[in-house]
């Protein structure tokens, strides 16, 4: 018997040698293919598994922290303490995607980013679990805050960006309608889903960050642009500086005209540039522009950031000063309209340029990213975009948006004590909805802290003056301006 | 001075210190493990740690010494191999327990019942002093095996869950009558294969190229084999009946040494499950899922589809090399991971590596009980402990191939891990009868006594 009796034996470890080969093919060879099926909910799992690092405004208030739970498929829930007040810098965190810094820093958050290699490695040894790294954003808090009151007290949609002119640390970022980032970050995908799939069909666009998401037609504060486009041009130039201001301004090669808004006229004829900048004549800044030419106008506009794909890290629509056409469309695009479109995170460029000396940052939102034991992995270093315009033209510039805020349009954007610069806007939109009220501003003028972008969609309703940039628009610059310089 | 001295024959070792260390050293890995899950589940030590960890370690003591009063030339391995998968399975389901997924997890329940296991160990070793005593009881064997088959059947005692009838309910406990038929159809056919070995072998006509044995020799077992085939399948339990067949032929193969019953027996089960392809609509889809479990119409198929082997496929892909670590992975995501598919679990949480450790422990097993099987003197303990190796190796073989999508899935237990008590029990009796069978295969011979004439011992 023992002659079939070994051939069994031999049978029997023939059967295990299978076992134990399909066993290595299963997780060896088809691993990978295996466990990145979608049907597999583990995938799902992983995402909540590890302790994803916190996201804080100033380094102190909490934006979007971890939360752990009693729960082993889940073991951390994502918490918003600040809700929607920061929903559009913070992002969600959803069961399939993520957006904003959620999306844009995930790998460091989450924990696995190769900057983290080090840590995870001694969390090995030591038998820590790997948890994210923290990120800390420019953001201050109390503009934040004053930005997101002052836009949700008008009861319009818009966006405000604030800019620390002389680093590019994104101040504050506010987007209306917004979100809660919590009811798209829950871990029920039915829940979430269908609340996603309502707030993208929503026609008010709340998912969208207008603020950098968006591009509008500037309107009348990119003639601070033209401005400095003009006062560049020719250093003998300066805000006493006669120009014509006809109350119609002919466009070349076509039979119509330029009028200034409301069809008013503007001075008598000739103006001083501040004058013209004060009571945002049309006619002047038209006759500039297609005297300076295309070439000029857009070179500057590329200097401070127009025509360039941005990333804050989270990419910003591109604006641009639009094709070049014929001499009247770049009369229109001297005053910010044809196709010349911005975001507001590009006008906020703009003014920090103008007060920054003629130098624009690089717009940023992340300060410093800490691992879990509070070493910097990454710290922002300011970077300069460009040098735009010269020292001289910016003290010139300065000069006469002061004015624009003393003597001008945007009075309701004086803050006692300090001197403040800016510049209104009133955007025409062309499907016949009210023109989009706009305010760039910056402060104080001498040694800016802030510079600051308001746009108030159909904000310009029911008013029937140039001025009305000034009344919607302004008080909400005010408001950020007053919280960060207080 | 060169003396030679005449050693007769070479003394297998008792080895029963180092059987003690490995007991102690499977004891403290399964702690370990215990410990580890509650670690990762909780943040803390399982309260019941030292109870449990006490309580496993003094029964396997309690077992250690009976075996080693009892059975003290048994096989050493045997005991602390059974005891690591045993205790491995035990932390698995408290790990699927914990989860808090499957209600029917319940790791309470297994360790209670792994205790009434190794209580059967014991009492089997004390009881049975001789194993040969069950030839005298082959046909009683078979009779018992048959009726524990058929009980299921009988109205108001059998229950059915989960769409099959191999459940019977005795003064309130629930218990699968199969696993002891098991036993007691191995005992049967080994007693009735050594009987008739000769006459199967030899006396017979010539059929082509095979030999067929006359049909009054064949018939009991054939009967026997037949009824219980029958019953397994009109229970619908398909992994129960290729177990018994497998077996069946492996028996009958060492017992008349012919090639040509691995072959018949080989026709038979082709042609059998061709058959059943045609017939039974659940048994050719098995067979397309095996082929094709990836494809999303089974896949969606609320009732019979590949949901189960596909959660499991993947939590195999989940653990890839090392594992997820115990507690850390998500094996509650597949159905019934606390018992068919409990191997998929270790899997996805001990990784290949575990996965080949464990399966390198189980062929240890088997071929310790193989080994007994080649040293015993007499043809009974021959078939009987190869008989019931086997059948360890082939029920290993169908529910972890299933498991891992080698071959098409049958619903078995995995030997030692899976949740359920009448397994467990019947196993371990199981094991004691291969370490009652070794004991007897590694005893010395008694030695013939110099200048005592021609007197001779033997032993029966």
């Amino acid at each position: 018997m023992n002659g079939t009796l070994k051939r069994v034996a031999v049978a029997c470890l023939a059967m295990f040698a299978l076992l134990m080969l399909n066993a290595n093919y299963l997780q060896a060879l088809r691993a990978d293919n295996l466990s990145s099926d979608p049907r597999d909910q583990r995938n799902f799992y992983e995402r909540y598994s590890v302790q994803r690092g916190r996201i804080t405004a100033g380094g102190k208030v909490i934006l979007a922290q971890s939360k752990e739970t009693d729960s082993t498929r889940f073991r951390f829930v994502r918490e918003y303490p600040e809700g929607k007040l920061y929903a559009h810098v913070t992002g969600f965190f959803s069961p399939e995607s993520a957006s904003a810094i959620e999306a844009a820093r995930n790998d460091l958050l989450d924990g696995s980013s190769s900057d983290l290699l080090l840590r995870r490695s001694i969390d090995l040894f030591t038998g820590e679990p790997t948890r994210g790294a923290n990120v800390d954003l420019t953001i201050d808090p109390k503009a934040q805050k004053a930005a997101y009151d002052a836009l949700r007290q008008s009861g319009k949609r818009g966006a405000v960006v604030a800019l620390n002119p002389k680093t590019g640390g994104i101040l504050a970022m506010v987007s209306l309608p917004t979100y809660e980032p919590a009811e798209l970050s829950g871990t029920n995908k039915g829940q979430v889903f269908s609340r996603y799939d309502e707030l993208a069909k929503d026609k008010s666009q709340p998912l969208l960050n207008r603020a950098i998401g968006q591009t509008y037609a500037p309107g009348s504060t990119f003639k601070a642009l033209t401005m400095a486009a003009y006062l560049e041009d020719d250093s003998s130039r300066g805000p006493n500086t006669t120009v014509d201001a006809p109350q119609r301004l002919p466009l070349p090669g076509t039979n119509i005209s330029l009028p200034n808004y409301g069809g008013a006229a503007c001075g008598a004829g000739q103006v001083t540039l501040v004058f013209a900048l004060e009571k945002s004549c049309n006619t002047p800044f038209g006759d500039m522009g297609m005297k300076l030419g295309y070439d000029k106008m857009r070179e500057l506009t590329e200097k401070f950031g127009m025509g360039q794909d941005l990333a804050v890290p989270m990419s910003v629509a591109r604006s641009d000063f639009g094709p070049e056409e014929d001499k009247a469309a770049l009369a229109m695009a001297s005053i910010g309209q044809r196709s010349n479109r911005t975001t507001p995170l590009q006008m906020a460029m703009i003014a920090a340029g103008i007060a920054n000396d003629g130098k624009v940052m690089k717009p940023y939102l992340v300060n410093k990213i800490t691992d879990s034991k509070g070493d910097n992995v990454e710290e922002a270093e300011p970077e300069e975009l460009s040098e735009a315009i010269s020292s001289e033209t910016s003290a010139k510039l300065r000069q006469m948006m002061v004015s624009v805020v003393n003597n001008g349009t945007a009075t309701l954007a004086q803050v006692p004590g300090v001197e403040v610069g800016g510049k209104t806007g009133t955007a025409e939109t062309s499907d016949g909805k009210p023109p989009h009220a706009w305010f760039i501003s910056f402060a104080p003028a001498d040694n800016p802290k802030i510079a600051v972008a308001v746009i108030v969609e159909s904000g310009a309703a029911n008013v029937g003056a140039e001025a009305t940039g000034g009344h919607t628009a302004a008080p909400i610059a005010k408001a950020v301006m007053e919280a960060v310089l207080k | 001075m060169s003396e030679v001295v005449a050693s007769p024959v070479p003394m297998p070792a008792k080895r029963r210190v180092a059987q003690l260390g490995m007991l102690a050293f499977a004891v403290g890995i399964i702690m370990l493990a215990y410990a580890n899950v509650g670690l990762a589940v909780d943040g803390k030590i399982p309260a019941g740690m030292l109870t449990y960890g006490l309580s496993l370690g003094g029964l396997m003591l309690i077992a250690y010494l009976v075996l080693a009063r009892f059975a003290p030339w048994a096989d050493p391995l045997l005991l602390p191999l059974v005891t690591l998968v045993n205790g491995i399975g035990l932390v698995m389901i408290y790990r699927l327990e914990l989860s808090g997924r499957d209600e029917a997890a319940s790791a309470t329940n297994q360790i209670l019942m792994t205790g009434v296991g190794i209580v059967l160990f014991t009492v089997t070793l004390v009881v049975l002093r001789d194993h040969r005593s069950l030839q005298r009881l082959t046909y009683t064997a078979g009779l018992v095996g048959l009726l524990l088959l058929i009980s299921p059947l009988i109205p108001g005692l059998g229950r059915e869950f989960f769409g099959a009838r191999i459940w019977i309910s005795l003064f309130g406990f629930t218990i699968q009558p199969a696993e002891f038929a098991k036993l007691a159809l191995a005992v049967f056919f080994a007693g009735y294969l050594v009987a008739k070995r000769d006459v199967l072998a030899l006396a017979g006509r010539r059929l082509l190229f095979i030999d067929l044995p006359r049909a009054r020799d064949l018939g009991p077992i054939l009967i026997t084999w037949g009824i219980s085939l029958g019953v397994l399948v009109l229970q619908k339990d398909l992994g129960s009946s290729l177990l018994l067949f497998g077996t069946f032929i492996v028996m009958l193969y060492v017992a008349t040494q012919r090639t040509s019953w691995v072959l018949i027996g080989i026709l038979l089960f082709v042609g059998g499950a061709f058959l059943a392809g045609q017939v039974f609509s659940h048994v050719g889809d098995r067979f397309q899922i095996w082929l094709h479990p990836e494809s999303p119409e089974f896949y969606d198929r609320e009732i019979g589809g590949s949901y189960q082997i596909m959660q499991a496929l993947f939590g195999f892909g989940n653990g890839k090399i090392l594992g997820t670590g115990l507690g850390q992975g998500h094996p509650e995501e597949i159905p019934l991971a606390y018992s068919d598919f409990i191997f998929a679990a270790i899997g996805e949480e001990l990784g290949l590596t575990g996965v080949m450790a464990i399966l390198m422990i189980y062929a240890l097993i088997v071929e310790r009980g193989l080994r007994t099987s080649l040293a015993a003197r007499d043809p009974f303990s021959k078939l009987l402990s190869c008989g019931l190796s086997f059948l360890l190796a082939w029920q290993i073989f169908i529910i972890v191939g299933g498991v891992t999508n080698l071959i098409p899935l049958t619903g078995l237990v995995t030997p030692f891990m899976s949740q359920g008590g009448s397994a467990l029990l019947a196993n371990w009796i199981l094991i004691a009868l291969l370490v009652r069978t070794s004991d007897a295969a590694r005893q010395p011979p008694p030695q013939a006594i110099q200048n005592e004439g021609m007197t001779q011992v033997f032993q029966r």
